[in-house]
């Protein structure tokens, strides 16, 4: 009696918690509570719509349906451990946990376990050596390509010099905000201008002392690499001193519409990197529109198709689901696992004509993975919000990252990290 | 005068600035533990909670559209008008008078004569429950807080101080705002408490329970009155920070900044939580000023609590509270 109770309970768990074994299973770690749930919704919202929308208008992935079922990290790096040990156990095939702090966690973890490790735009930068790091993806950019493209924009806005110049680096104190200091400082050396970082400790709900910093130095530039609601009320100290909006330049974190809508008008003329497009006007919004919000599919409200942050949860979806593509190619088989995903990430060769193909001409710079290079094109565009309109505008066309300074420094990094995690180098 | 002067004037008066800030999320504190001997957690919530619901009343928001919308398959969001920022601030504090009247009934009344401890985790459920009902209420979006109030910089006294010293100082208007409005409120608590019957009935309460009611003092009604004066102080805290931050779920954590200056002034002291916020305030920029650059930064959420505690070495109770004294 005992044993067919058990059995009874294991099943109706089975049924209610995991997904079916034939669907491919792509976990959604996602933050849609906390004080990061701003922006945490709209990228999870996208991330799972995209799928929906494969689910309904294509039938899945080669035939198979996608699940993405989602766990509640509330950008709590312990609870995000959490949501992959209690989740990998579903067949999952990747993870892409928007969080620098939980990405570092999970590095070890899912080397161990045999399952990729996907961070688009943040985690750890020198996981773009793929003969480390063979497990982690972090195309198409990375924080250190951000910093890079941003003093390469600097550059261009300055002439070409800037020797003797002053930029601030603005950065939430953490792993994340940490990250592009010694890139900084490499390109620092490199161009002749003086670094002035400023940590602002989380929430960063007060930065008083910061802003009145910049104003007693005024640099000559601000970056900021921050999350949250230190973007807000960086962008309001930033208005409240009258620092010069278009001098003002956020990572791609630091530059969705949550982050500029407080400072109301006065927020017009900041400025922010995206490695992707936005607004409304792709193809792909129309099906999705079609396929999943019309039928009242949507994971979220629906009003969020476009933004910032919708579009780039959409974005890693897609390469997701391209990898996977690329992995039913290479198998010859529908449904593959996690190992044959990791190979699909590595051969993945993602070409403009295919994002024609998908809805999204010129929304992104094309990806061709190897197994060295699991870091991509390296290249954003700079973006500037104007407040009237309520959009983006493009403010410069791909810019790409300064490979001279970036690859000593990821070879450094991935070294270091090889020799105390024990890696053999190869890519054999 | 040299430069760095100069320059420690202007961040002490911006220090003494953000301690208002600090001292009106304090208040809230102050009032309920005075009252009820309760500590309470949800505190920074309440004042989510009451900026939440300002925005939301303001802009005309349909509450509670997103569940109505999955339960009906409907797109409603807003009604579709506008409501004048006055009427919105006196609507919402009706609100936190009626949330005042609920939490009595449904958690504090059943919790009468339970041991501190009881009631302060009562609290941690209120706000988590709060925080996740706020969110069905009126979404998680980020919302802009607009009631009119001026912020940047003054010119005035940048303009003024330039004259003097050649170098102009920045004070934001909103910090004005917020000093003006923190002198007035506790000018009116002060008042309401001395003179009032309703204000009497309170201090008796705080200072002995069972006198109070062998004298026929409800204390159901108090702890009513408190709630929804306590309310009505974290929707003043909700306005001011959320007019810097927008109305978001951070908003909760500004609770962090309280707990140093509740324990710097004393959980029992109104003039303890301003005093202890001005304080603060001061002490953690004139740190981060000076001494910040040195070690990296980022020194304030730290140093304030390590302020705390030097002045709990030498008072225990606080500069103002009440010093408690156990016999055997």
């Amino acid at each position: 009696m005992k044993k067919t109770l058990t059995a009874w309970v294991a099943a109706a768990i089975t049924l209610t918690s995991a997904p079916a074994f034939a669907d491919l299973v792509v976990p959604n770690l996602s933050y849609r509570t906390g004080a990061y749930a701003a922006n945490g919704i709209p990228y999870a919202d996208g991330f799972n719509d995209y799928f929906t929308l494969l689910n309904e208008r294509d039938g899945g992935i080669g035939g198979e349906k996608v699940q993405s079922p989602e766990c509640e990290t509330a950008y709590n790096t312990e609870k995000g451990v959490e949501c992959y040990e209690s989740t990998k156990g579903t067949g999952a095939l990747v993870y892409n946990p928007l969080s620098t702090g939980i990405t570092y966690q999970l590095i070890p973890k899912m080397s161990a376990d045999g399952i990729t490790l996907y961070t688009p735009g943040y985690g750890r930068t020198s996981a773009a050596n793929g003969k480390v790091f063979k497990w982690v993806f972090n195309f198409p950019a990375n924080y250190w390509d951000g910093a890079s493209v941003a003093i390469k924009y600097i550059l261009d806005q300055e002439g070409g010099d800037i020797k003797g110049k002053t930029v601030a680096l603005v950065y939430h104190n953490s792993a994340y905000g940490k990250e592009p200091i010694r890139t900084l400082e490499e390109l620092a050396k490199k161009h002749g201008f003086t670094l002035k970082a400023i940590p602002v400790d989380h929430p960063g709900q007060e930065q008083k002392s910061q802003w009145l910093q910049i104003r007693r130095e005024k640099p000559d530039y601000v970056l900021m690499w921050g999350w949250g609601v230190m973007n807000q009320v960086a962008i309001q100290e930033a208005v409240n001193i009258r620092y010069p909006m278009d001098h003002f330049i956020g990572v791609w974190w630091s530059g969705s519409e949550n982050d500029v809508a407080p400072a109301g008008d006065k927020a017009s003329g900041y400025k922010s990197l995206s490695f992707h497009g936005t607004g409304g006007a792709y193809p792909v919004y129309d099906d999705l529109k079609k396929y999943v919000v019309d039928t009242g599919k949507a994971s979220g409200a629906g009003d969020q198709i476009g933004t910032m942050l919708y579009s780039r949860g959409m974005y890693a979806a897609m390469i997701i689901s391209e990898a996977i593509r690329k992995a039913q190619e290479m198998t010859g088989k529908s449904d593959v696992n996690a190992a044959e995903v990791r190979d699909g990430f590595e051969n993945l060769d993602l070409t403009e004509a295919r994002l024609e193909e998908l809805g999204l001409p010129n929304f992104a710079q094309p990806i061709k993975a190897s197994c060295e290079n699991h870091g991509g094109p390296g290249s954003a565009k700079v973006f500037q919000w104007d407040a009237a309109a309520k959009k983006w505008n493009e403010a410069s066309d791909w810019i790409s990252s300064d490979r001279e300074v970036l690859d000593p420094l990821i070879a450094e990094d991935s070294a270091a990290y090889a020799k105390e995690a024990g890696i053999e180098e190869s890519c054999k | 005068m040299p430069d760095q002067l100069l320059y420690a004037m202007e961040v002490t008066l911006n220090g003494l600035m953000a301690g208002v800030l600090y001292a009106l999320v304090a208040l809230g504190f102050v009032l309920i533990f005075k009252a009820s001997g309760i500590f309470n957690y949800a505190q920074g919530v309440l004042a989510l909670f009451a900026a939440l619901t300002l925005v939301g009343i303001q802009e005309g928001q349909v509450p509670f559209a997103h569940l109505i919308n999955a339960i009906t398959g409907g797109h409603l969001t807003h009604f579709g008008w506008q409501v004048p920022a006055v009427i919105a601030i006196v609507l919402t504090a009706g609100v936190m008078v009626l949330l005042a009247i609920v939490i009595e009934k449904l958690v504090l009344k059943h919790l009468v004569s339970q041991a501190p401890i009881i009631l302060f985790m009562a609290t941690i459920g209120l706000a988590y429950f709060l925080e996740g009902f706020g969110d069905v209420m009126w979404g998680s979006d980020i919302k802009t807080l607009d009631v009119g109030l001026p912020q940047g910089i003054n010119d005035t006294i940048e303009t003024t101080t330039a004259n003097w010293f050649g170098y102009g100082f920045f004070i934001d208007n909103l910090d004005i705002v917020a000093t003006v409005v923190a002198v007035l409120l506790v000018t009116a608590l002060t008042l309401f408490s001395q003179f009032s019957k309703q204000g009497r009935a309170l201090r008796a309460v705080a200072d002995d329970h069972q006198a109070a009611l062998s004298v026929g003092i409800s204390l159901r009604f108090i702890w009513v009155l408190v709630w929804s004066i306590a309310g009505f102080v974290a929707l003043v805290a909700g306005i001011m920070w959320g007019s810097k931050s927008g109305v978001q779920f951070s908003l909760s954590l500004i609770a962090l900044k309280a707990l140093p200056v509740l324990m710097l002034g004393g959980f029992t002291s109104i003039p303890g939580a301003i005093v202890g916020g001005l304080i603060i305030g001061v002490g953690e920029k004139l740190f981060e000023f000076s001494i910040g650059p040195m070690i990296g930064g980022a020194t304030e959420n730290w140093f304030a609590y390590v302020l705390a505690l030097v002045f709990l070495v030498f008072r225990p109770q606080g500069l103002f509270g009440e010093r408690i004294i156990e016999r055997v």
